[in-house]
């Protein structure tokens, strides 16, 4: 359905994501505060990337922008080959339907059963009856669902509306995976779970992920971490820091 | 198309997100049910007020109708002379005149002796001056002294004279001190503005009415000879007719009527007003209600936007659900108005009925009603931020 040309993935050179001077604002006026500052970042194809560090320190921020939820202000932000600064708003909904989302609560639709929200990501995708039907069927199987289709989120637990959520991020096979604490609201074996099959099935579909996480029990997943901390991405080591000394 | 290469049938999300929500979805259809009912019922009444006032008019066996200069309804009408109809009688292409004499008189309910004024139309029993079966099938019994017919469901004021009628009791009553006789029954709907009609012959009439003098007329009936030229008939006579009295067709006569009415009285503002109100009432329903469900559904609207839908998708879905809605509710309340239309008719008389055009008319207030509410209802779409939803 995405009218983007095809993605030049083929390039090597190209990474999935690319960043370099981001600077973000919020506000007006004297009100006016930085929230990003020279944000510079590449993300390579296949990669599972973690972002941590302190509330506050505009890790969601750089979320939106990456996934196109919010406007580039300052710098340059391109995602799949297509630079987003100055994007209009017909190509900016059009960039995220190239991208899977998993939101920290599940975001589920609760009027539909979890068959149908998983349905929903493929409304804006070119697919057969059938396919729909086998792609919907098999994403299921694999985050253990497929004896609870036809169950409403309400009838679900948390770890089961979670994994309905990345069933249907997964289920359009985005390149990109865009998380936000997707364990916050688990406990620690579904959370664990949860991420596990995330990492499996984007690894066999070759996706990207980045992982926005205070959780110190995924880490070990992670190709690369990096650490966002008052709007600055700080350096390598300090993470490794972070990581083997944990406050 | 194989079904291997059909392409995916699109989720019905409206209809799901309102099915989900059954008492949302119950509260909406009675808001628009009761809202169609109001509808209905004001159109009905306008209607039937309509209709029922221009029965005698339609009724008349005559192209062209005479009338004072100065009628302007038939509960505000004026004599004039029974010469101005001979004199119109004489005009080319004229067939027939026929005089008829209307009036209010005071008829004694045989019952409980209560008197009630009815409305009588003198006419001479050797002309068919009225094409209503009952009429023209009685009308040579009215060559007898004080005999008259009864208006068939008229209001039970004036007695069951039809039942009674019909079950072979003979039927006397008094009307302005004279003994009367029913000799049979006809059938003329009560308007606004009239309870019920007698027929009698002219000579009967300006018996009982007997403050009326013979001679000064009401209403002048003008039969045309076949083919002839209705509009050049009317023209010569309005050259050759002093302007007391008016002549037109029986048509503009009953156009004339339902204009008197309509904007003359209070009674046609009543109902149009009616109308507009039971459209807001139900336009102000379908809006709380579209709104708060939008309300409700704002963080997986922001969901859907983060998927790469358009806002185009969400203005659809509101939409559908609106017209959802309106139809949901137009079928019951279309039944009930039925109804009420049916016990109105029963315990008024009034020509209640129900026409196509009227259910046209109000499904498709009730579409414009929902949708125009819908789209106030989706400005709230526009909050929905999908940067929030992180």
């Amino acid at each position: 359905m995405s009218n983007l040309p095809e993605t030049p993935i083929s390039a090597p050179s190209e990474p999935t994501i690319s960043m370099t001077h981001l600077n973000h604002h919020y506000g007006q006026g004297s009100l006016r505060k930085q929230v990003l500052f020279d944000i510079n970042l590449q993300i390579d194809r296949g990669e599972i990337l973690i972002m941590t560090g302190p509330s506050g320190s505009g890790k969601t921020t750089l979320l939106t922008l990456m996934g196109s939820l919010r406007s580039i202000q300052d710098g340059s932000l391109s995602i799949l080959g297509h630079e987003l600064f100055n994007a209009s708003k017909e190509q900016m909904t059009l960039a995220r339907r190239d991208i899977g989302y998993i939101f920290q609560a599940h975001n589920l639709l609760n009027f539909l059963t979890v068959y149908q929200n998983v349905e929903m990501a493929l409304e804006i995708q070119t697919v057969t009856a059938a396919e729909a039907d086998t792609r919907i069927r098999n994403v299921l199987t694999a985050v253990g669902l497929e004896d609870r289709m036809n169950y409403y989120p309400s009838d679900l637990s948390g770890g089961q509306k979670q994994r309905t959520a990345i069933a249907r991020a997964l289920v359009s096979q985005p390149k990109i995976i865009l998380a936000d604490e997707p364990t916050a609201a688990l406990d620690k074996k579904s959370g664990r779970d949860v991420v596990e099959i995330m990492e499996k099935l984007a690894r066999e579909q070759g996706c990207t992920i980045l992982l926005v996480t205070h959780d110190n029990r995924i880490l070990d997943l992670a190709d690369r971490i990096i650490c966002m901390e008052d709007g600055h991405l700080v350096n390598r080591s300090a993470v490794d820091a972070i990581v083997q000394h944990p406050k | 198309m194989t079904k291997m290469t059909q392409k995916k049938k699109p989720l019905f999300l409206s209809w799901l997100q309102l099915r989900k929500e059954r008492a949302l979805l119950l509260v909406a259809i009675a808001g628009i049910s009761f809202a169609d009912v109001l509808m209905f019922l004001q159109m009905g009444f306008r209607g039937a007020l309509f209709s029922s006032a221009v029965e005698f008019h339609n009724s008349l066996n005559g192209e062209l109708v005479m009338l004072s200069g100065r009628s302007r309804a038939l509960i505000s009408l004026d004599r004039f002379s029974e010469r101005r109809l001979y004199q119109a009688a004489g005009v080319t292409g004229v067939a027939s005149v026929s005089p008829i004499y209307l009036n209010a008189i005071q008829w004694r309910n045989p019952e409980n002796k209560e008197i009630w004024d009815i409305y009588a139309i003198g006419i001479n029993p050797e002309h068919q001056v009225m094409n209503v079966p009952g009429v023209e099938a009685n009308r040579e019994k009215l060559r007898e002294p004080d005999t008259v017919l009864f208006n068939l469901g008229s209001r039970r004021e004036f007695g069951a004279i039809a039942q009674r009628f019909e079950s072979g009791e003979s039927i006397t009553t008094e009307i302005n001190e004279r003994q009367v006789q029913v000799q049979g029954l006809f059938k003329l709907s009560p308007t606004f503005g009239i309870n019920a009609y007698l027929v009698t012959s002219d000579v009967n009439f300006l018996r009982m009415a007997n403050f009326r003098r013979g001679g000064l007329i009401d209403v002048g009936v003008i039969k045309l000879k076949p083919g002839a030229d209705v509009q050049a008939v009317l023209a010569a006579m309005r050259l050759r007719l002093p302007n007391d009295v008016k002549v037109m067709t029986r048509d503009d006569y009953a156009r004339a009527e339902v204009a008197f009415w309509n904007a003359s009285t209070p009674v046609g503002y009543t109902f149009d007003l009616g109308v507009v109100i039971a459209f807001i009432v139900g336009a102000v329903i379908v809006y709380q209600i579209l709104y708060s469900d939008v309300t409700n559904h704002l963080p997986e609207y922001a969901t859907l936007k983060a998927m790469g839908f358009r806002d185009r998708y969400l203005l659809i879905v509101v939409f559908q659900e609106s017209l959802i809605l309106a139809a949901l509710g137009f079928v019951p309340g279309t039944l009930i108005a039925l109804g009420i239309y049916r016990i109105t008719n029963i315990a008024t008389m009034l020509p209640m009925a129900m026409d196509l055009g009227r259910v046209v008319f109000v499904f498709v207030l009730t579409a414009i009603m929902s949708s125009s509410s819908a789209a106030i209802a989706v400005r709230k779409l526009q909050t929905a931020d999908p940067a929030d939803i992180f």
